[in-house]
């Protein structure tokens, strides 16, 4: 071939198999945030109740005048649910840009014109949050478990209250897939990811807002499928066996049900290679 | 291979509007241009191909596969660059194309490699290290052309390719399709409305008008007339003579610059009498001519026929 040939040439190395395209777009996705510090601090930050936690088990552990800081389930509870700050900002952060970052720049076309289905996209979108924020809030709640019974040096805590490990799995899950599929259904709405942290925000404090007011004039608790973060909560107490109350616990479900379909459905109309306007 | 892409019978409608009416069309192997004025139906029919609009009705062929059921196969050989800016936010050159590779399922040290490679080959290897959001117009033409080929498609597709660009980076980028083309084994669908881009860097043409394809053939055989062709300027009601060459069975249609084209159909007669005819008609109807001269015909002439014959 000569020299001034050499610009482009034909490839015949190998080729992935179809089906792990979103790991590419979730590495990349991860990648791009790691690059920021203001982004490790944040990650860092969110790790300092943990460590104030840690020290509450170690003193738990090894000195008996400080029994009453003894590990229970309802600390673990109040542990993740502590964490719901920074699931919160991490989502903001994380996820504003996920979609609609891709439509300020028009890059839909570029992704669903090579060999990826928008599931793919949108899977690969998704886990970057996911994995972002499993990492702040399951991640730690396992190791925090795992430090009782090192720092407590038998399994009997553990043994006593088996129900923690399913308890704190499904209670992140449930907090985490929730941010992630309403702030990507978000997204997806909006080419600016300013407007898209706005409009995530003004969802959780109005909501919050409108609940506790009408709980206040009807006194009724009926009104909490209006308000996520609320809804986490009654599904936070039953899950962690809480003493307080546990009505509603349904139409919590329901309510998280609901919120990941109508998600879904955003992301379904809006995830498309070329906008339609009729 | 007999042909790339076909389509045969397909029709798409945006809610009650009619992007491509009943449209069947062959595009053979090497540089097919495709060819219309705006709104005709080129891009509709890319992005059909590509599986981002669902035709209402027909079936479409890209590269032996069906549309419908084999999409991502498809689309693991077609480069596709579309018409509008686009790129990966945040990325720079590099990144942004081996990042293109990897999607189309190169692995990343493979891509990487490809992306520096087929960068140098587009004219942005200076630049490769630059934040793609700090490119010039002309330079995100060429970034859209290099992730469109980093995973040596078999096939491209080229949407407006020089839209915007200057007339230097034009000619750069008409060298680069026709090389594509010519020298590099690819096949590839150049839809543009431009015909001297069309004509420059493509063998084959598909000439859309209304959502129909109105000729489609080699630009040569095409370009072949069995008559004269005549640049042709009077003084007077230009609009008026027209159509009295209409009238007495000639083909004409005006360009920019004031000069029309008349097309005089094959009749045997001995050089000059086409051009005598011409001045009788001239004579005739109280027309000044003012310049005659013969031409040979040129794509322009294929497209005006094939759309002012609609």
């Amino acid at each position: 071939m000569p020299i001034h040939d050499q610009g482009y040439r034909r490839y015949e190395g190998r080729r992935e198999a179809h089906g792990h395209t979103w790991l590419v777009i979730t590495r990349a996705g991860i990648m791009e945030r790691l690059r920021e510090r203001k982004f490790l601090g944040l990650l860092l930050f969110a790790w300092l109740p943990f460590l104030v936690r840690s020290v509450q088990l170690y003193v738990a552990s090894n000195y008996p005048q400080a029994s009453f800081l003894n590990a229970t389930p309802a600390m673990f509870r109040d542990y993740l649910s502590q964490q719901g700050v920074f699931v919160f900002f991490i989502t903001l952060y994380v996820g504003s840009g996920l979609i609609a970052n891709d439509r300020r720049a028009n890059a839909l076309q570029i992704y669903l014109s090579k060999p990826l289905t928008r599931v793919d996209y949108v899977v690969g979108k998704l886990a970057t949050l996911l994995i972002f924020l499993t990492f702040v809030t399951w991640v730690p709640g396992i190791l925090l478990l795992l430090m009782q019974i090192l720092f407590a040096g038998s399994l009997a805590f553990l043994k006593a209250n088996l129900f923690l490990f399913p308890a704190i799995t499904v209670y992140s899950a449930v907090a985490v897939l929730m941010s992630a599929f309403t702030m990507l259904a978000l997204s997806s709405l909006s080419k600016s990811r300013r407007f898209v942290a706005v409009m995530y925000a003004g969802l959780i404090f109005f909501t919050a807002a409108m609940y506790q007011a009408l709980r206040g004039i009807t006194g009724s608790r009926a009104w909490l499928f209006i308000s996520p973060g609320d809804v986490l909560d009654v599904i936070g107490n039953k899950i962690f066996r809480s003493t307080e109350p546990q009505n509603y616990f349904a139409a919590a479900l329901v309510t998280v049900v609901v919120l990941l379909a109508a998600s879904v459905l955003v992301l379904e109309r809006r995830v498309r290679g070329v906008e339609v306007v009729t | 291979m007999k042909s790339v892409v076909q389509l045969d019978r397909v029709t798409v409608r945006y809610g009650r509007q009619q992007a491509l009416r009943d449209v069947s069309a062959t595009f053979p192997p090497g540089a097919v241009g495709l060819l219309g004025p705006n709104g005709a139906g080129k891009s509709t029919m890319l992005r059909a191909l590509l599986g981002f609009v669902v035709p209402d009705q027909g079936q479409m062929r890209v590269l032996d596969l069906d549309v419908k059921h084999a999409a991502l196969q498809i689309r693991t050989r077609i480069g596709y660059m579309p018409e509008s800016d686009a790129h990966i936010p945040g990325m720079n050159a590099v990144s942004f194309v081996a990042y293109c590779g990897a999607l189309s399922g190169l692995p990343h040290s493979d891509a990487m490699q490809r992306a520096h490679e087929v960068l140098y080959y587009v004219g942005l290897g200076e630049a490769r290290y630059r934040n793609v959001e700090t490119y010039s117009t002309g330079m995100k033409q060429r970034i859209k052309l290099a992730q469109a080929l980093v995973h040596d498609p078999d096939l491209l597709f080229l949407d407006e390719p020089t839209n915007g660009m200057d007339p230097k980076g034009r000619e750069e980028m008409l060298e680069l399709i026709r090389d594509i083309a010519h020298n590099k084994g690819l096949s590839l669908i150049l839809s543009s409305h431009l015909l001297p881009d069309v004509e420059y860097t493509c063998d084959y043409v598909v000439v859309m008008d209304k959502g129909t394809v109105a000729t489609e053939g080699p630009i040569a055989s095409l370009k072949e007339h069995s008559g004269r062709v005549f640049e042709l300027r009077v003084k007077g009601e230009a609009a008026a003579f027209v159509e009295v060459l209409h009238a007495a069975g000639l083909e004409c249609h005006e360009t920019e610059e004031d000069i029309m084209r008349v097309f005089v159909p094959g009749t045997g007669e001995p050089d000059g009498q086409d051009a005598r005819r011409l001045f009788q008609l001239a004579a005739t109807h109280g027309m000044q001519v003012r310049h005659l001269r013969a031409s040979v015909p040129t794509l322009e002439d294929v497209f005006a026929r094939a759309v002012g014959e609609r």
